[in-house]
Parts: structure tokens; C-alpha cells; sequence
């Protein structure tokens, strides 16, 4: 049964508080086993990922790796943590994909750290999918405003 | 060297001078325009510079800007043109910089002649292995002379592909960092610092790379002359002897590729298949880490943006799809890798902003390094002698 719209949200905030918080391992637990996570770069990145460069594309087992390397205490570009906070609005039900829910929203997440403040702005496309009787997302796409351009060191969870 | 070389605008203003505007600079690779009429954006330093290929097939690095006001004709970065026009007052020139016509001409009926009009162009334009140069200085020494000895990488590079040939076609990740493009030149030339910045990786996923860059590695660090340097994994490739084991897999996990080596290189393909691709630094902004490519683009004296892909070698299709995954999960902003490195840049930025002392110490090896049979000094792969190379080679260039 696909979600409802209150149930995305409901997923999305939570999501949200997560990464804001560095709370990786729960984080972590809120993917499938066939997850995509997935951060295009400019040009053709968006469209055609198995040919051209992403800012970022992990596989499940690649987003442990990830996760574990947060957690080591040894990622110097989250050492110290970055102040995170977002803000997630626009959220639509865009149809369903092989039995997911489609999400569609937009984000503006605010990252502060050294002597600089980033806005990490974009499109977000989220797959979700009924678990048990939880929600888990097998696909997370984040399209950035400013992706044809040079980007900033991204080592947060947009 | 003294902190203030990484902090001091001057001395910035005089490198885009004696270095970027001077030197031979690497631009791109011909097959980032492969059919007639293609074009790209890229840079030489701080400056936008077209690269295109003419109807003729001709490569040409031409300046985004207009020879009557000094507008930008080319916005989208990249497209197929026979002609840009400039959109203020619409003048307009073939792709290889020539001026084909100006609106209203009457106006300039014995003012301007227009056979005598142009884009700017980069004077010299050269290419080596498909690796577009181009040059400011309209003469001086060619740019197989500027190579020298890192000719030779880069061959050993192009016969990674059976076909003898590397594309980059996989686009661009661009990452900007708040540091002085010296920084990175270092850095990335550095044998002493993966197994301190990357620790985390290191420690959380198998990776070959750090026992590379070990004090009992048997790699080499390498002074090629001219400012080019390599770190030379080679004999630990050799020692390990299993062909792929350079690229961290086996012959078994990529078939394909280990057939059409064979089929295109016969017995040497196996040597080939063990050396690998090289490391090399190319003075002043080319970087070529066995299967990325890393462009170094100075913006300000602390700010730098560093532009890169991954190779793809041509019929190398099953490799380079594990080409793609491994430089995504490497390098970048987000790259297991370079996020660290840049933090490391940054900080380091900050740091020799310092007073007293204001001194950085690049002396780690010189009780060790040796002339090689070749004649190049080289040294443990985790000292400094590729630092002490690229000073010696900014010195000659700088020295008023």
C-alpha cells in the first residue's frame, strides 16, 4: 500500500533530525538493502550516472563504509562535526516505482563549520517503502542548485 | 620555503605571470571534442579559455572574449558550433577565432579592417597522448621539451587501453577549496601524509593504498625534471606480481579487459597488466593519480578549485565501469580521499598565515635520496624530494 503524504513527511523530518544530529547508526538503519544514494555532479551526471561522474553514488555497502568512516573519529573533515540544520519543504507523492512510494521535496540545508557557513540547496527524490511496520528508503537522489558549479568540500549526510 | 609564498598576493600575480601565462598549461584532452565543431569551456589559471575542434579538425584554445567590447561569446559550457556570437552587439567568429562579420558595418567603413580582427587565441597550442597544452608564451621551448622525462607516463598511461588510447568523457567534478594552489600540487606529489589523513578510510574498508605510501614500502618518489614528478608504485606492483593488483582486483574480475590487453599486446601485456597506470604530477596543475585525473585551477591566492574525472580507456568497457565506481567513492568533495585532503589544505592555509617562525620544513629524505640508473634523483616514496623538485623548478621561473 503506498504511503500517505503525512507518512513521507512524518519519515522525511526524521531523516531530517538524523543527519542534522550525526546520529549515523540510526541513520544507517533507515535504508534498504538495495539502497542508492545518490548526489549528481553538472552535465550529464544527473541523467546518465553509469557514464559520467556523481558527487557521490553508494550502494548499500558503500553508505556502511561511509558511515563507518564518520564514526571512526579519524574523518578529519568531520573532525570537528559540522553545525548542521535543514529545512525540508514542497513534499508531493510524485507516483510509485516498482512498489516504492515517490517523494519528491526540496531542501535548503545550512552547514556551518571553520570560518564559513555552506547552503546546500536542492531537489531531493526519495523511493520509500513499507518495512515491517516502519519505513525505509531504497533511494535518495539530491539534486543541487549550485551542482554545475564548484562545489565546497561535502563530507555532512545531505 | 617561507609561508608568505602561499599567502601574499603579489607573489600570486607574479606566478599567473612567469607560470600560467608562461609555461605550457594543460587545458584538456582531444576527446572532450571529438566530431568538427565541438567545443568546451576550460581555463588556463584564473582565465576562460574555448577549446574547439575546427571543421578542419584542428584543435584551438581561443579566449571567451569579444575582440570590439570584451563581452563573453561562449556561455554554455559545452556544445557543436561553427561560430560564436557575442550576444552584446553581435559580432561574430568562426570556431577557430577568426572574425566572419560585425553588424551595421557601415560604421566602420575605414575604421577597422576586419581581416585584421580575431579572438584572442592561446598562442601555442600542442598535444601529447591527446593531452591538449596550451601556451601564452608565443614561443619558447615545445611542449614535448616542457615533458621531458613525463612523456613517458604518459604513454605508459595510454597503453592501460588496448586500443593505446584515454578519453575523458565521464564529465566533471569540480571542488573548490580555500587554499593556495601550491598546497594541492604538494599535497597530491606527498607520499608522507595518506596514512595520517586517511586513517579513516584506511581503517574502516581493505584499501592496497596505504602499505604504498609506508616508510617500508619499496615504492619510489621521483625528480623528472622541469617541476614533473612521479611517485613510482611500480616495484611494489611488481613485487605483488598478480596482474590488476595495481588497480586492487584480479585478471578474473575483469575478463574482458584482460583479453584485449592480451590480444592487442601480446606478451608485454602482461607486464602491463602488473606496472599499472602512473603517478604523476605534470608542472604546474596536471595530476594524474593511476585512474583520475585531477586539474588544479588557481582562482586567488587562496582559493583554487580543483577539477576532476576519471579516465576511461578506450575498449576497456569492464574496466572502466569499476574506473567510474572507484573515483566516485575516492576523490571530490565527498570522496573517501579528498575530503580529508582538502581539509588538510585549508587548515594548512591557515596555518602559514603564522608569524615566527614562518618557515616550512621540506627536507624529510635528504639523508636518503640517490641518483637512480637513469640519472633522476629519487627516494623513499614517503619523502619530500618530489616537493624539492617542484621548488626547484618554481625558483628558475620566479627568479626576477
Amino acid at each position: 500500500m503506498p504511503l500517505t503524504l503525512i507518512e513521507a513527511e512524518a519519515f522525511l523530518y526524521r531523516e531530517a533530525r538524523l543527519a542534522d544530529t550525526h546520529d549515523y547508526d540510526s541513520w544507517e538503519e533507515l535504508w534498504t538493502e538495495d539502497a542508492i544514494y545518490w548526489v549528481p555532479a553538472g552535465g550529464d551526471s544527473a541523467t546518465d550516472p553509469a557514464n559520467n561522474v556523481s558527487v557521490l553514488f553508494d550502494n548499500r555497502s558503500r553508505i556502511g563504509t561511509r558511515v563507518r568512516q564518520l564514526k571512526s573519529g579519524k574523518r578529519h573533515s568531520q573532525n570537528p562535526k559540522s553545525s548542521v540544520c535543514r529545512l525540508i519543504s514542497n513534499v508531493e507523492l510524485l507516483g510509485e516505482h516498482e512498489g516504492d512510494t515517490v517523494i519528491g521535496a526540496t531542501a535548503l540545508v545550512v552547514e556551518s563549520r571553520d570560518d564559513r557557513t555552506t547552503m546546500w540547496a536542492g531537489r531531493y527524490e526519495y523511493r520509500l517503502r513499507r518495512v515491517a511496520d516502519d519505513v525505509r528508503m531504497s533511494f535518495k537522489k539530491v539534486t543541487l542548485v549550485d551542482r554545475e558549479h564548484p562545489l565546497n568540500t561535502l563530507s555532512i549526510l545531505l | 620555503m617561507h609561508g608568505s609564498i602561499y599567502t601574499d598576493p603579489a607573489i600570486f600575480a607574479d606566478e599567473m605571470e612567469r607560470i600560467f601565462y608562461s609555461t605550457w598549461v594543460f587545458v584538456g584532452h582531444e576527446s572532450e571534442v571529438p566530431e568538427p565543431n565541438d567545443y568546451v569551456v576550460k581555463s588556463i589559471g584564473p582565465q576562460s579559455v574555448i577549446m574547439t575542434r575546427a571543421k578542419d579538425g584542428s584543435i584551438h584554445l581561443l579566449q571567451n572574449r569579444c575582440a570590439h567590447r570584451g563581452n563573453l561569446v561562449c556561455e554554455a559550457p559545452k556544445g557543436n558550433t561553427l561560430a560564436f556570437r557575442c550576444q552584446y552587439h553581435g559580432w561574430t567568429y568562426a570556431n577557430n577565432g577568426d572574425l566572419l562579420g560585425f553588424p551595421y558595418k557601415q560604421g566602420y567603413d575605414g575604421v577597422l579592417d576586419k581581416s585584421n580582427i580575431t579572438l584572442g587565441r592561446v598562442p601555442r597550442v600542442e598535444s601529447y597522448q591527446g593531452f591538449v597544452f596550451g601556451s601564452f608564451a608565443p614561443d619558447g621551448p615545445s611542449l614535448r621539451e616542457h615533458l621531458g622525462a613525463a612523456t613517458e607516463c604518459l604513454d605508459r598511461l595510454a597503453r592501460i587501453s588496448p586500443a593505446g588510447e584515454v578519453q575523458l568523457t565521464a564529465g566533471w567534478l569540480k571542488h573548490r577549496v580555500k587554499a593556495n594552489w601550491k598546497m594541492l600540487l604538494e599535497n597530491e606529489t606527498d607520499g608522507y601524509h595518506p596514512q595520517f589523513v586517511h586513517s579513516s578510510i584506511f581503517s574502516v574498508a581493505t584499501s592496497g593504498i596505504g602499505a604504498l605510501y609506508s616508510e617500508n614500502s619499496t615504492a619510489l618518489c621521483r625528480d623528472l625534471g622541469n617541476g614533473h614528478t612521479e611517485n613510482d608504485l611500480r616495484p611494489e606492483f611488481r613485487r605483488i606480481a598478480e596482474p590488476m593488483g595495481w588497480f586492487g582486483t584480479t585478471a578474473e574480475k575483469v575478463p574482458n579487459y584482460v583479453q584485449a590487453m592480451r590480444d592487442s599486446y601480446g606478451k608485454a601485456a602482461e607486464e602491463i597488466m602488473i606496472d599499472g597506470s602512473p603517478h604523476v604530477m605534470i608542472f604546474p596543475s596536471l595530476f594524474i593519480a593511476e585512474i583520475q585525473l585531477f586539474q588544479i585551477q588557481p582562482l586567488a591566492v587562496d582559493q583554487t578549485v580543483q577539477h576532476v574525472t576519471c579516465m576511461q580507456f578506450k575498449d576497456a568497457a569492464d574496466l572502466n565501469r569499476r574506473v567510474l565506481q572507484q573515483t566516485i567513492g575516492s576523490v571530490g568533495p565527498a570522496g573517501f580521499l579528498l575530503a580529508d585532503d582538502s581539509e588538510m589544505y585549508e587548515r594548512n592555509q591557515r596555518g602559514v598565515a603564522a608569524r615566527n617562525p614562518e618557515w616550512v620544513l621540506i627536507a624529510r629524505g635528504l639523508n636518503r635520496e640517490h641518483t637512480d640508473a637513469e640519472g633522476f634523483t629519487v627516494s623513499n616514496n614517503t619523502d619530500e624530494t618530489t616537493l624539492r623538485a617542484i621548488w626547484r623548478h618554481y625558483m628558475t621561473l620566479m627568479d626576477h
